[in-house]
């Protein structure tokens, strides 16, 4: 095992820094590292919380870890916020809210830009959440960028996803559409101090009462202000009674093998990615194909056919 | 893949003013770095902190109320001795002239006032940005 491997696991903060540092960089160290640590992962209680950018993500998850950290949990946080697709820069202000947890020993909180992904998240999330779990996090919350309607790659990380909604942003159509709204465990209506709470929490309660008839559990609406620490309990004690539903229903393992095959494709599909733009690999024949595809003399499909042939022979 | 630079921008003590800082942090966001805003009256220990976690290259702090010679002091010194020698301070507000020195000397690499253009900042900190 290597030295790196050693002290992340001994829960070393700057050991865990750096090595987020790596796998976010796609650096040969961390996929050298993390195959020391995935045999001790598998504890912590993943939390996805999502929802419309101004929704107040950031606020929760500061007050629900307060909550965790007095029943004595180590907590982990993932803030991701949008990278610039045109500088390839970003703002990260997720912290902004969090500031109170800034002199906790025990929380954990990385901020990180998409980098090019779409769903919510960015592509080294999955290592990350395997780095915090394996330096012996309880709980760690994933918070998406502020997101639309499409986003939901969060379920593909998350034992427990919440998504946060506040009043007045439209009317019961909304609920039913696909998307953001199908994937939550747990609703959290937030901001519930503002007009139009109750035909919020109405339509949800609708929706709920349609998608899961047939269902052995309902999802859970709860109201919260999370300035005021208020319905935050309500939400813990949700998050809790989820855990243990995956736990005797048995689907924590098959939402952890989602996750893994999730992860592994993507390990994949960045492995195939540069295996494709490598100058000294396949960059050639794609730039051929690219210039017979321009001159019409191919089509996509059949170039696609012949750069994978190459790679599979 | 290039790797990005990562910045923590700061702003500690007990001014209110941060327009400065969000006008420097979105500049380096335009540059390509990826900015951690910690928000306004941060100590010390909580900007160390958070560079820790972070894995910040550069902290960048901004302060207007006078008391840069005590808390950007205290955040090189606090980052100093946690031997982290990897990462590059710089500073930036009302600093008069005669203080920038001794800054320097405290490892406040860079200082810049008033009226320096973005681009300055960005390219002092691709010059000296030290991994």
């Amino acid at each position: 095992m290597n030295e790196l491997a050693k002290k992340t696991l001994q829960g070393d903060t700057r050991s865990i820094a750096r090595l987020i540092t790596l796998a976010e960089n796609n650096d040969k160290k961390a996929a050298e590292t993390l195959k020391y640590l995935h045999p001790k992962t598998g504890k912590a209680h993943v939390i996805g919380v999502t929802g419309v950018m101004g929704s107040g993500k950031s606020t929760l998850i500061c007050e629900l870890t307060n909550i965790f950290r007095k029943q004595g949990k180590k907590v982990g946080i993932i803030a991701v916020d949008p990278t610039s697709p045109f500088s390839g820069g970003a703002l990260l202000g997720d912290r902004v809210r969090m500031m109170q947890l800034a002199n906790d020993e025990d929380v954990y909180i990385r901020s990180m830009g998409t980098r090019g992904m779409l769903g919510g998240l960015t592509s080294a999330v999955y290592d990350v959440v395997e780095i915090l779990d394996a330096s012996g996090k309880d709980i760690i919350l994933v918070e998406t960028v502020g997101v639309g309607q499409a986003e939901v790659d969060i379920i593909k990380i998350a034992d427990t996803t919440l998504v946060v909604i506040v009043p007045g942003l439209g009317d019961s159509i909304q609920t039913l559409k696909a998307g953001v709204m199908e994937i939550a465990d747990i609703y959290v209506v937030n901001k519930a101090d503002r007009e139009g709470v109750n035909q919020t929490v109405a339509e949800l309660e609708s929706l709920v009462e349609i998608t899961c008839a047939n269902k052995d559990k309902k999802t859970p609406i709860i109201e919260s202000i999370a300035k005021e620490k208020k319905g935050i309990k309500e939400i813990v004690t949700e998050i809790n009674n989820h855990k243990k539903y995956l736990i005797e229903t048995k689907k924590y393992d098959k939402k952890r093998r989602l996750r893994y095959e999730t992860e592994l494709i993507e390990i994949i599909r960045k492995k195939l990615m540069n295996f494709i733009y490598d100058e000294g690999k396949l960059k050639k024949t794609v730039d051929k194909q690219l210039d017979k595809i321009s001159r019409k003399e191919t089509d996509p499909y059949t170039a696609a056919e012949e750069i994978l042939n190459k790679i599979l022979k | 893949m290039e790797n990005k630079i990562r910045v923590l921008i700061a702003k500690p003590g007990l001014d209110g003013h941060d327009r400065g800082a969000k006008v420097v942090a979105r500049a380096l966001r335009d540059a390509g770095m990826e900015v951690i805003y910690t928000g306004l009256h941060q100590t010390a220990e909580m900007i160390v902190k958070a560079a820790i976690q972070e894995d910040v290259d550069v902290v960048g702090l901004s302060l207007l109320s006078g008391a840069h010679m005590t808390l950007f002091v205290d955040v090189a010194e606090m980052l100093k001795n946690k031997g982290i020698n990897d990462v590059l301070v710089i500073g930036g507000g009302i600093i008069p002239e005669e203080d920038i020195p001794k800054l320097n000397n405290k490892g406040i690499k860079g200082v810049f006032g008033p009226g320096t253009p973005c681009d300055d900042i960005v390219e002092f900190i691709k010059k000296n940005v030290k991994r």
